[in-house]
């Protein structure tokens, strides 16, 4: 199927070129392990106080795979406009390859990039304490993974509608900071009055951080673990629909 | 290959010239004329104003033949590159339709993108990627073995004096050999039609005389048509055998530079005044010389036409210097294309 194919050339090439920038790849995995090691051990003291369930790794390594899989996916879309600006994407546009493939490959190759950052990540807090079945890091990695993929479609397809960088940056913190804030990633919603409690339950990452969080307490027969799956499904297909629909309007 | 081992030999021998007799009408079209576009049309949607369209090309019709150079010149904005878009695929018509290397434009997008080259004025690679890998990776896309691709790669860069550079990165090379990289690009799938889209913009004169002559071997040596958009005269006219003069969306003369060059009524004179009011002055001389055209007059600078630049200069010299009007300049040149343009649109070409 020639979709299949173009997808593994477009990733092919990607990969390649994301391996020769070996300081973004640097960069990339330090994030998170700064996280663990200078924000880690004030959830300590606060994990022990109050609203938390399980231990201070528990809760808050679940809120930064997420964060990884929305972050990391969020800001590829700069990529996107360089390639673009370099008429790399007006070159495989004129190819015959499949529309989708020209954004899928490149997701694909962001979906590699952040899983491996979320391995560091899962064995760097391994060796800070955290302790998890192996089906809950599975999980959680699978989970990343989605997330990665959701928002690399959607930071790519913003990418390529505003083809403009000075656009893309303020649309893409305008989008992040509400899903931070509201999804309870570095501080459990439990903690907040009844109305942000309220609002915050419209935010889907809510629901995908407390999935996470149910799986790494061993509860894997918890509903809320099938809600956060599906609702992370969800938003792939959201994203890879709005990402297609883009990237075919490019030639309309 | 020997007649006799062809695999389609007819039993009795015919004449050579009835054999290459192609089946039937449409496949010679093919053969003959390799885009040909009716009543092509695009228009944009205005920005902040409601339901108001911009049409960018306004209906054109163009036909180019197998092996033919044409250039396809015209000022910024005067739809070229949309033109260009259109005809690549990159940009659907509004209306209109066209027939690509033997497939259409609007129905069959896909085999029209598998059968043309496009070249882009934005380039074609990543600046960390290096060159083997890009022209690979290209290649692949449209179905080719990799074996093949490094083979056909090679040989391409060879012959564009780009021998040494697989390895290195694309953005390690000079202006002149992206460029001549981005054909090699766009040449992997050996298309037999391939857009160039303002080749030489940004090039250094050396490079541009030196790409020119690959473009020119492109045809001679590959028999590839090319299609190019370019705003320098002296690039269409060196080039193309022939002519596309596109202004305001519409196509306002076609043929060879010769014969549009011969649409313009002799040499032109420019006289350089030193002030305004002696421009006007010295455009109301001109005017009655023998045979001349209406000048057009930008600042202190006064333009015009006469059949004989030789013969009319001294009289006008003459009426000058009577007038009490001293001229800082003169120049009496061969027409050129952008006189064309001139002539044809009452605008320069530079404007």
């Amino acid at each position: 199927m020639s979709f299949i194919r173009d997808t593994w050339i477009i990733f092919r090439r990607s990969m390649v070129l994301s391996l020769r920038q070996p300081l973004w790849v640097v960069i990339g995995l330090l994030q998170p392990i700064l996280y663990l090691t200078l924000f880690g051990p004030l959830l300590q003291t606060i994990a022990a106080t109050s609203g938390f369930q399980g231990d201070a790794w528990q809760v808050f390594v679940p809120g930064l795979l997420v964060q990884l899989g929305i972050f990391g996916g969020l800001f590829v879309g700069f990529g996107i406009i360089a390639e673009w600006r370099s008429g790399v994407i007006d070159r495989q546009l004129v190819s015959p390859a499949a529309r989708t493939a020209i954004i899928a490959g490149r997701t694909l190759r962001d979906v590699v990039v952040i899983t491996v950052q979320a391995i560091v990540l899962v064995g760097a807090a391994f060796f800070l304490g955290l302790r998890v079945p192996v089906g809950a890091l599975l999980i959680g990695l699978v989970l990343v993974a989605l997330l990665g993929a959701a928002f690399s479609f959607i930071s790519n397809a913003i990418g390529m509608a505003t083809k403009s960088e000075d656009a893309l940056a303020p649309m893409v913190n305008t989008l992040a900071l509400p899903i931070l804030l509201l999804s309870g990633i570095l501080l459990p919603m439990t903690l907040a009055p009844a109305w942000l409690q309220i609002v915050a339950n419209f935010n889907p990452f809510k629901h995908i951080v407390e999935a996470l969080r149910a799986v790494f307490l061993g509860q894997f027969d918890s509903p809320i673990v099938w809600i956060g799956l599906l609702l992370a499904v969800v938003l792939v297909v959201i994203g890879a629909w709005v990402g297609s629909r883009v990237l075919a309007a490019q030639t309309k | 290959m020997k007649p006799q081992s062809h695999p389609f030999q007819p039993i009795r021998r015919l004449p050579v010239e009835l054999i290459a007799v192609p089946h039937n009408d449409n496949e010679a079209q093919v053969t003959n004329t390799i885009i040909e576009a009716k009543g092509l049309k695009r228009s944009f949607k205005a920005k902040g104003a409601k339901g108001k369209t911009i049409d960018a090309v306004r209906g054109i019709d163009l036909s180019v033949r197998e092996g033919e150079i044409v250039g396809f010149l015209g000022p910024n904005g005067a739809g070229k590159t949309t033109t260009l878009k259109m005809l690549c695929t990159l940009l659907a018509p509004t209306d209109g339709s066209a027939t690509v290397v033997g497939a259409d434009l609007r129905r069959d997008p896909v085999e029209v993108r598998r059968r043309i080259g496009y070249v882009s004025q934005a380039g074609s690679t990543s600046p960390e990627a290096k060159v083997g890998e890009e022209i690979v990776s290209h290649a692949r896309l449209y179905g080719i073995d990799k074996q093949v691709a490094i083979q056909r790669g090679k040989e391409l860069l060879t012959a564009l004096d780009l021998a040494e550079i697989w390895d290195r990165t694309c953005g390690s090379l000079s202006g002149g050999q992206r460029r001549r990289l981005d054909i090699v690009m766009g040449l992997i799938h050996q298309p037999r039609l391939v857009f160039l889209d303002e080749p030489s913009t940004g090039l250094d004169p050396q490079s541009r005389a030196n790409l020119w002559n690959h473009i020119r071997k492109l045809r001679d040596e590959l028999g590839t048509t090319v299609f190019l958009t370019t705003h320098y005269m002296d690039e269409a006219d060196s080039l193309s055998d022939r002519i596309l003069i596109i202004d305001h969306g519409t196509i306002v003369a076609e043929g060879t530079p010769a014969e549009l060059k011969k649409r313009v009524s002799g040499d032109t004179i420019t006289l350089t005044l030193r002030t305004e009011a002696d421009a006007v002055n010295s455009g109301g001389i001109a005017t009655r010389l023998n045979g001349a055209d209406a000048p057009v007059i930008e600042a202190n600078v006064v333009r015009f036409h006469v059949p004989d630049g030789a013969t009319a200069l001294p009289v006008l010299l003459g009426d000058l210097t009577k007038a009490g009007i001293d001229a800082i300049g003169v120049d009496v040149n061969r027409p050129t294309l952008d006189d064309v343009f001139l002539t044809l649109t009452g605008r320069s070409l530079r404007d």
